[in-house]
């Protein structure tokens, strides 16, 4: 069974509907251990990794130094003014909020549908998830002005006798993403237990087994603990579900529950909770595909995982352009003529170049993943990626800022333009996100070692 | 120090899934209560076949929920219409539909905090020390092999007919597990 060269599904029904396998044959539970552990236990780190890890480094020492100087200056050195209070910030925020829900997409809701081609990307995903997280927190907490005065958002009694104010959306916000976080941080390292359980037992170096050791909390896979610990992991994948949704629902609010032309509307919670799926996937795509050249894991992340992902995306796409069309449909249908000013206002206004940028790169380039050809071209899927990621970039700004600019009195109108702390600051979160990723690449098994096990064809109990 | 017989179990190592499974069955069959299986990934007819019932964690899980909800929404009746009472655009001071979200995202906190810590103390972890890492075969298992380890407290345990009987499993080896 061992050398065995079937693939893991059903032959017969692979080879009728042509599509490869979610494993490259051949494969064992030895093999797939030793390759994706050897990633992290390899003695010698490549040269490439201190490449990678110092140029994201020297990004998120710019985000220091924006920060430092943000917090000793004030947020006069951003570009937001009155009436463009929101800005850069909020749009990074949403942005990154966003990329971080195709991580529990591809762990929770995939989990519960019985993907099996979600295994060998779910892990880092879910890494992905929690880094992005990480970088959108920095900006609502430093637009506060006061940042070390932000756990008075956080309801606790306290000798001022204030409470937080519940019925205000940027309070569900604060809960909404905390829970987020920190439900995704679960369902992450409890995934991770029994793969730190392998580099425990595997790792050849003392330092190696005592850390690893301690994470794994001495789990040693026993039948009774593989019961408890599937039944958890399939509660917290029905617990994350509606909880994905909820978060760019609840983000939705910030701009819906408002009076802003151009905000209050009802499409914004479904068409958010889709945009985000749609640069999620993207933001995948962009990490999976360097990540699999370089480290050679073409044998688990095989074309049919980049095909897949290549399709929620073309999905995610047309929800997305299905959401334009509506918002400018209900402002013309509405009849107001604050509503029907924004759609014309974006199209032909200061910032046009901003809406029919994110309508090229949200609505235009993908369509061309309809085509078989297409999504199976690797370098052809990274250029598509990272215009999708533009594109979601350039979406938020263009609700943020042409919905701001201009509201109900010609007298209040105002412009924005994006300082160098702007940039700055948008840069060094990349920075942050990838010196974090490149960290967890190296310590941390990026492909779930145990799961992998499961979807070979020896896993199966024969008769 | 310790007794006569330091003695946790016997443990046969196996080279794939269906062995185990057929020797975990066969070991349940026996009369044998006291014994765990071992293995690299979830096996679905493992635990079954060592005669486990359901686990109680969808009830913690439950529960937790359940206190989240209600708990969140305490805190914002109590601080909102009770504690710190504001006049916010005329609504009311109990203006339950602005408290769902929050109500919502408490519930999913607290259930999801319920499955891990439950998950972890039911399995009874974290713990540092266990006998069965005292066979050095034993780190295979989280790699590619399969264990069945019968304990000494069980009461049909007995050194040398336990042992003969897990080498007509067709292990690959059997060992003895230091206490």
């Amino acid at each position: 069974m061992a050398d065995s060269l079937q693939p893991v599904e059903d032959p017969s029904r692979a080879a009728a509907i042509r599509t490869p396998a979610v494993i490259a044959p051949g494969h064992t539970f030895g093999t797939v251990t030793d390759k994706i552990s050897a990633i992290v236990l390899a003695r010698k780190t490549p040269l490439g990794w201190y490449a990678g890890f110092g140029t994201a480094m020297f990004f998120t020492l710019l985000l220091l130094v924006s920060l430092t100087y943000l917090v000793l200056t004030g947020i006069g050195i951003w570009g937001n003014n009155i009436p463009i209070g929101w800005a850069f910030d909020i749009t990074n925020f949403v942005w990154w909020i966003g990329i971080g829900h195709a991580g529990t997409l591809i762990s929770a809701i995939l989990l519960l549908l019985k993907q099996t081609w979600r295994t060998s990307i779910n892990r880092f995903a879910e890494a992905m998830t929690l880094f992005a997280v990480a970088c959108a927190a920095v900006f609502p907490v430093f637009h506060t002005g006061r940042p070390w005065l932000a756990y008075w958002l956080v309801p606790y009694p306290n000798t001022m006798n204030l409470w937080p104010q519940f019925r205000s959306p940027l309070i569900w916000d604060v809960f909404a993403v905390s829970t987020y976080a920190t439900v995704s941080l679960l369902f992450w390292f409890v995934g991770l237990i029994p793969d730190l359980a392998t580099l425990r037992d595997r790792s050849q170096s003392p330092v190696g087994r005592v850390i690893y050791g301690m994470l794994a909390m001495g789990w040693r896979g026993s039948a009774h603990h593989w019961h408890r610990y599937e039944t958890a992991y399939l509660l917290l994948a029905g617990l994350a579900t509606p909880l994905v949704v909820s978060v760019h629902t609840v983000v939705s609010f910030d701009f819906a529950v408002s009076i802003v032309p151009g905000w209050h509307t009802t499409i914004f919670p479904p068409y958010f909770v889709a945009g985000a799926i749609y640069s999620g996937f993207a933001m995948v795509l962009t990490l999976a595909i360097p990540i699999r050249a370089v480290y050679n894991l073409e044998d688990f992340i095989t074309m049919r995982h980049l095909q897949n992902m290549a399709k929620v995306m073309l999905v995610t796409g047309l929800i997305v352009a299905y959401g334009y069309l509506t918002e400018a449909f209900i402002a013309w249908y509405s009849a107001d003529r604050y509503e029907g000013f924004v759609p014309l206002n974006r199209m032909i206004g200061p910032y046009a170049f901003a809406y029919w940028a994110l309508i090229f790169c949200n609505v235009v380039v993908p369509q061309a993943l309809w085509l078989k050809r297409v999504r199976t071209s690797v370098p052809v899927l990274f250029i598509i990626s990272l215009i999708v990621n533009v594109g979601m970039w350039l979406e938020r700004f263009v609700i943020i800022v042409t919905s701001l600019h201009r509201d109900y009195l010609p007298s209040s109108w105002g412009l924005y333009s994006p300082t160098f702390w702007d940039w700055s600051t948008f840069v060094g979160t990349i920075g942050l996100f990838l010196s974090l990723l490149f960290l967890f690449l190296r310590f941390l098994p990026m492909i779930s070692i145990f799961e992998m096990r499961t979807i070979l064809p020896e896993a199966r109990v024969g008769e | 120090m310790k007794g006569p017989s330091p003695l946790y179990g016997l443990m046969a190592e196996f080279d794939d899934v269906s062995s185990l499974v057929l020797a975990a069955e066969r070991a349940y069959g026996e009369g044998y209560r006291c014994l765990d299986a071992y293995s690299p990934f979830p096996i679905e007819q493992l635990h079954e076949a060592l005669g486990s019932h359901h686990t109680r964690l969808p009830l913690i899980v439950l529960i937790g929920g359940l206190c989240g909800c209600l708990g969140g929404y305490a805190l914002q009746y109590w601080s909102s219409a009770l504690a710190y009472p504001l006049n916010i655009g005329g609504k009311p001071l109990h203006s339950w539909p602005a408290f769902i979200p929050v109500t919502f995202e408490c519930t999913i906190l607290a259930a999801a905090l319920s499955a891990v810590l439950g998950m972890l103390a039911l399995n009874g972890l974290p713990m540092p020390y266990h006998p069965v890492f005292n066979v050095p075969r034993f780190a295979l298992a989280s790699r590619n092999r399969f264990f069945l380890c019968i304990e000494a407290i069980d009461p049909k345990f007995d050194v040398e007919a336990t042992r003969r009987f897990l080498e007509t499993l067709n292990p690959r080896e059997v060992n003895t597990v230091a206490d």
